[in-house]
C-alpha cells in the first residue's frame, strides 16, 4: 500500500512528497532536530540569562574596575570572595552538559511510526512509554505552530483520541510535512481504498471565481499552489531563510488540501466588538464603578491604587483574546471540518465527520443588538491546547451573524442540512402552504439518477442520510446539472429557515413542541420558546428568551436518553428530558415540558438514537458503504 | 394524578432483599450524623436537641420509605436498549442502547454479598448516563452481564 502511494497519485498530478512517503512507511522515525531546543531549551536559556543577570555587576567590574558597590548578602559575591568561582563555572558546565545530553538522548529515544491502522509513539529514557492509537478512533488532528516553532519551521501534531490524556503528540515535526502527514493519517483513518484525487483541480472547478480570487489573495503568487515546500529549492542559507519566510507568511489553510477559502470571514472589527461586549466587560465596569463610588464616598484613595493595576492589566486579556482569534478560518475538507486561528502562534485542527457530539449556538445578551452568535461543540477528546480566544477548544465559531452560523452548521452537520429541508418541506406541505415547499423534494427525486453524492442526503430516511453526504456542496454545485443546483439552493434556503426557527423564533414556529402555559411558573420568560424538535439525523433543543440558545445533538452520537421528574414538576405535570452525550460545555437537556410531550420525546429519541447509531458509518468516513 | 410511566413496559423488579443493604446504609449514616450532633448538647440550648431529633426523624422517614423505593426500581431489556426506572419522589428513567455500553461492572458490598446479591453498573461514554441496577441475585447478575455484553457486541457502535 505504501509503495503504490508514492508513485500512483491519480491523473498525473504531483507525486506525494518524498519526506511524507518516508514518514508513513511504517518504519520508526525521529522528530524534528530542533525539538529539544523548542521543548526545553528555552527554559535553559532563561536560566542562563538569570544567572548572568546576577553576575552582571562582576562582569562589568572586569572591564570597569571600582564600579561595584559592596553588598554583603549577595550569594554570587560570597562565592567570588571564597575563591570558588572556578568550581561554580565547572558545576554550571556540568549541569548544562547533562541537560543537553539528556535532551539529545530523549530526542533519539522519541520515535514514531504510522502504520495502516495505528499511529505509535515511543518515548522516555528511563521510563519507556509506548503509545499506540487506532486510526479509526481518531477524534481530530491538531497542528499547532507556536511562534518560536514557526521560526524554526517546526509544528506540533496532536492526534486526539477519546478520553482524558489519551492524545498522541508528535512534537515537533517539520512544518511542511506536518500538513501532509495529517492528510495521510486522515486518509488511512477514513478507510479510503485508493489515494484521493488531488484537490487542487477540484478547488479550481468548484466555484471558479470565488475560489481563485480567494486563493490568489491569500497566496500572493497567482497560481494556487503550495508556496512553501514545493517552491524551487534554492540551495544555501539564503534559500533556507526564504523558505522559512514563506512558511511563516503562508496561509494557515494549506491550499492544496482544502478549498482554501474559509466559509466565514471574521472581520477584526467584529472580533474586537464581540470581545469588548463580553461578560467580562460587565464585570470590569462594575469594578470601576465600585472604585469610583468608594473613592467619592470615603475620600480614601488607597482602593484606587490597589485595584487600578488589576483593571489596567485586563487590557492584556483583551489583546490576548483578540490575537488568538485573529485569522480564524473554517472550511470543509473531505476528511472533515478544518478550523484554524491565531496570529502569532497558530493552531489548525481537522475534525473528521461524526466526531462532534453536540452543537450549541448561543447568544450572550450584549450581542443581541448586533445579531451575533457563537457556536460551541462537545467532543470526546480533551486537547491539551487552548482554542480560539484562549477558551477550551470547543468553540468553533467565536462570533458570527446568522449567515455565518448557518454556514458553520452546514459544515459540521451536513446530514442535518441535507435532510432538514425535506423535513421542513413535509411540514409546510402538511400545514397547507404549497408552492415553495414541495420544490426541493420533487426536484431531488427527478434528478435522483444523477450521480450526486448529496442525493443520499435528500432521502427522507433518517439513518441513510447520516454518513453519505460530503461537505463538498460547492464541488457538486458546479458539476451537477442546473436542476440539482437549484435543489441545493432551495435546500440551503430551507436550512436557513430551520436555523432561524431555532435561533430567534418562539412558539410552534419551525416545528418545535414547546412548554405548556403552566410551565411559566418555572420558565418565566422563555416558556413560549422552550421547546424541542426532532429533525431527521438530529435533535434540536431551543431554549432561553434572554440568553438564547439552540442545542443540536446528532442522533448517532446520543449515548443514552433520560427522563426526570421531581415532586414540583409532578404537581405541574411537567418533566425534563436529558440527552446524554460525552462531557463538554454543552448539557443537552430540556426542562419544563408537558409530561406527555416529554414521554413522547423520550420514546422517539431513544428509538431513533438506536437506529441512527446502527446506520452510522462515520468511524470509517471515506469507506464505500457495503 | 396519573403517574409518568413508559407505556406497556414490563418492568423486572430487583430482589426484595435489597431493602436490607439500603436500610442498613441509611440507618448507619443517620446514626453517624446524629452522633456528630451530640456534642452540641453540651451547649445546653434547646435547639441542639432539636437538631438531633430532626436527624433521627428524617432517618426514620427515609428508612420507612425504603421498601417502596426498592419496589420502584425496575429494569427491562428491550430489543435495542436497556430501560431503567428509579425513584418515587424523584422519578428517573434512562434508556441506554446496548451498542453504547462501554463496560459493565459487577460490584458486591459486604451486606449485598451476605444476601447473595450483586450490583450491576453500566458505563457509557457519557458520564451522565451512570446506570446502576442494584440488588440483582448473584447468579442472575452474571447471566445478565454476559447477556448484555453479548448484546453490546452484536450491536457495537462507535462513540
Amino acid at each position: 500500500m505504501s509503495d503504490s502511494r508514492t508513485e500512483a497519485d491519480g491523473g498525473g498530478a504531483r507525486p506525494a512528497p518524498p519526506e511524507v512517503a518516508a514518514l508513513t512507511d511504517g518504519e520508526w522515525h525521529r522528530l524534528h532536530p530542533a525539538t529539544p531546543l523548542l521543548k526545553g531549551g528555552i527554559a535553559l536559556v532563561a536560566v542562563l540569562v538569570i544567572l548572568f543577570n546576577n553576575a552582571r555587576e562582576y562582569v562589568v567590574e572586569l572591564f570597569v574596575p571600582g564600579g561595584r558597590r559592596g553588598d554583603e548578602g549577595d550569594p554570587f559575591g560570597y562565592v567570588v570572595e571564597q575563591g570558588w568561582l572556578g568550581w561554580l563555572l565547572l558545576a554550571a558546565f556540568a549541569v548544562i552538559a547533562v541537560f543537553v545530553g539528556g535532551a539529545w538522548l530523549s530526542w533519539t529515544m522519541n520515535t514514531f511510526r504510522v502504520g495502516d491502522d495505528v499511529v505509535e509513539v515511543r518515548s522516555g529514557i528511563v521510563f519507556r512509554t509506548n503509545r499506540r492509537a487506532r486510526l479509526d478512533r481518531i477524534q481530530g488532528i491538531n497542528i499547532q505552530r507556536p511562534l518560536l516553532a514557526r521560526v524554526f519551521g517546526a509544528a506540533k501534531l496532536e492526534v486526539n483520541q477519546a478520553g482524558q490524556d489519551a492524545n498522541v503528540n508528535l512534537a515537533y515535526l517539520r512544518s511542511a510535512s506536518a500538513d501532509d502527514l495529517r492528510r495521510e493519517i486522515l486518509r488511512r483513518a477514513g478507510g479510503a481504498q485508493q489515494q484521493h484525487a488531488p484537490v487542487a483541480a477540484e478547488g479550481a472547478t468548484a466555484d471558479g471565481t470565488a475560489g481563485t480570487t480567494a486563493a490568489s489573495a491569500l497566496d500572493g503568487p497567482p497560481t494556487p499552489g503550495r508556496p512553501d515546500a514545493r517552491a524551487p529549492h534554492r540551495p544555501g542559507f539564503g534559500g533556507l531563510v526564504e523558505q522559512r519566510a514563506n512558511e511563516f507568511l503562508a496561509p494557515e489553510l494549506d491550499p492544496d488540501e482544502a478549498p482554501p477559502q474559509s466559509v466565514v470571514e471574521l472581520s477584526p472589527g467584529r472580533l474586537i466588538g464581540s470581545t469588548v461586549l463580553s461578560g467580562y466587560t460587565l464585570f470590569l465596569v462594575a469594578v470601576v464603578v465600585a472604585i469610583a463610588i468608594s473613592v467619592i464616598t470615603t475620600g480614601e484613595w488607597f482602593l484606587l491604587f490597589v485595584l487600578l493595576p488589576a483593571v489596567l492589566g485586563s487590557g492584556g486579556f483583551y489583546v490576548n483574546r483578540i490575537t488568538k482569534s485573529l485569522r480564524y478560518t473554517i472550511a470543509g475538507t473531505r476528511d472533515g471540518v478544518r478550523i484554524g486561528y491565531g496570529l502569532f502562534s497558530t493552531s489548525n485542527e481537522t475534525l473528521p465527520p461524526g466526531r462532534i457530539h453536540s452543537v450549541k449556538v448561543s447568544q450572550p445578551l450584549l450581542w443581541r443588538p448586533f445579531g451575533w452568535w457563537d457556536v460551541k461543540i462537545n467532543r470526546a477528546s480533551r486537547s491539551s491546547t487552548k482554542g480560539a480566544a484562549g477558551q477550551e477548544n470547543t468553540t468553533i465559531l467565536p462570533v458570527g451573524d446568522e449567515e455565518d452560523v448557518r454556514r458553520v452548521l452546514e459544515l459540521v452537520l451536513p446530514e442535518l442540512v441535507g435532510v432538514a429541508a425535506v423535513g421542513v418541506a413535509a411540514e409546510e406541505a402538511r400545514a397547507g402552504s404549497t408552492a415553495p415547499a414541495v420544490a426541493p423534494e420533487t426536484v431531488a427525486s427527478e434528478t435522483a439518477p444523477t450521480p450526486v453524492p448529496d442525493a443520499a442526503a435528500h432521502a427522507p430516511v433518517p439513518g441513510a442520510a447520516v454518513h453519505a453526504s460530503t461537505p463538498h456542496d460547492s464541488a457538486t454545485d458546479a458539476a451537477a446539472p442546473p436542476a440539482v443546483r437549484d435543489a441545493v439552493e432551495a435546500t440551503t434556503e430551507h436550512t436557513l429557515s430551520l436555523v432561524e426557527g431555532g435561533l430567534r423564533s418562539s412558539g410552534t414556529d419551525g416545528g418545535f413542541t414547546v412548554s405548556p402555559r403552566r410551565a411559566a411558573v418555572l420558565r418565566w420568560f422563555s416558556w413560549r420558546r422552550n421547546g424541542f424538535r426532532s429533525a431527521p439525523g438530529a435533535l434540536l433543543l431551543r431554549k432561553g428568551a434572554i440568553w438564547r440558545q439552540l442545542v443540536i445533538v446528532p442522533l448517532p452520537r446520543v449515548q443514552s436518553v433520560g427522563l426526570v421528574q421531581g415532586p414540583l414538576r409532578r404537581r405541574l405535570r411537567l418533566a425534563t428530558v436529558h440527552l446524554h452525550t460525552v462531557q463538554g460545555p454543552i448539557v443537552a437537556e430540556i426542562g419544563a415540558l408537558d409530561q406527555d410531550d416529554a414521554l413522547g420525546f423520550f420514546t422517539t429519541a431513544s428509538r431513533e438514537a438506536v437506529v441512527a447509531a446502527r446506520a452510522d458509518r462515520t468511524h470509517r468516513w471515506s469507506e464505500e458503504t457495503p | 394524578m396519573d403517574r409518568l410511566d413508559i407505556p406497556d413496559a414490563q418492568w423486572t423488579r430487583v430482589s426484595p432483599k435489597y431493602v436490607w443493604p439500603e436500610l442498613i446504609g441509611y440507618l448507619v449514616t443517620g446514626l453517624i450524623v446524629a452522633a456528630a450532633t451530640a456534642p452540641l448538647w453540651l451547649l445546653g440550648q434547646w435547639w441542639t436537641y432539636a437538631i438531633t431529633a430532626v436527624v433521627v426523624v428524617v432517618t426514620i422517614v427515609v428508612a420507612a420509605l425504603t421498601p417502596r423505593r426498592v419496589r420502584a426500581i425496575g429494569y427491562q431489556l428491550r430489543e435495542d436498549d436497556l430501560l431503567l426506572r428509579k425513584g418515587i419522589l424523584f422519578l428517573r428513567v434512562v434508556a441506554v442502547p446496548y451498542g453504547r455500553m462501554q463496560l459493565i461492572d459487577i460490584n458486591r458490598g459486604p451486606v449485598v454479598r451476605a444476601l447473595g446479591l450483586s450490583d450491576l453498573k453500566f458505563v457509557t461514554a457519557a458520564a451522565a448516563s451512570a446506570v446502576t441496577i442494584p440488588g440483582v441475585p448473584a447468579d442472575d447478575a452474571e447471566r445478565l452481564r454476559d447477556r448484555l455484553v453479548e448484546l453490546a457486541e452484536s450491536r457495537r457502535a462507535g462513540l
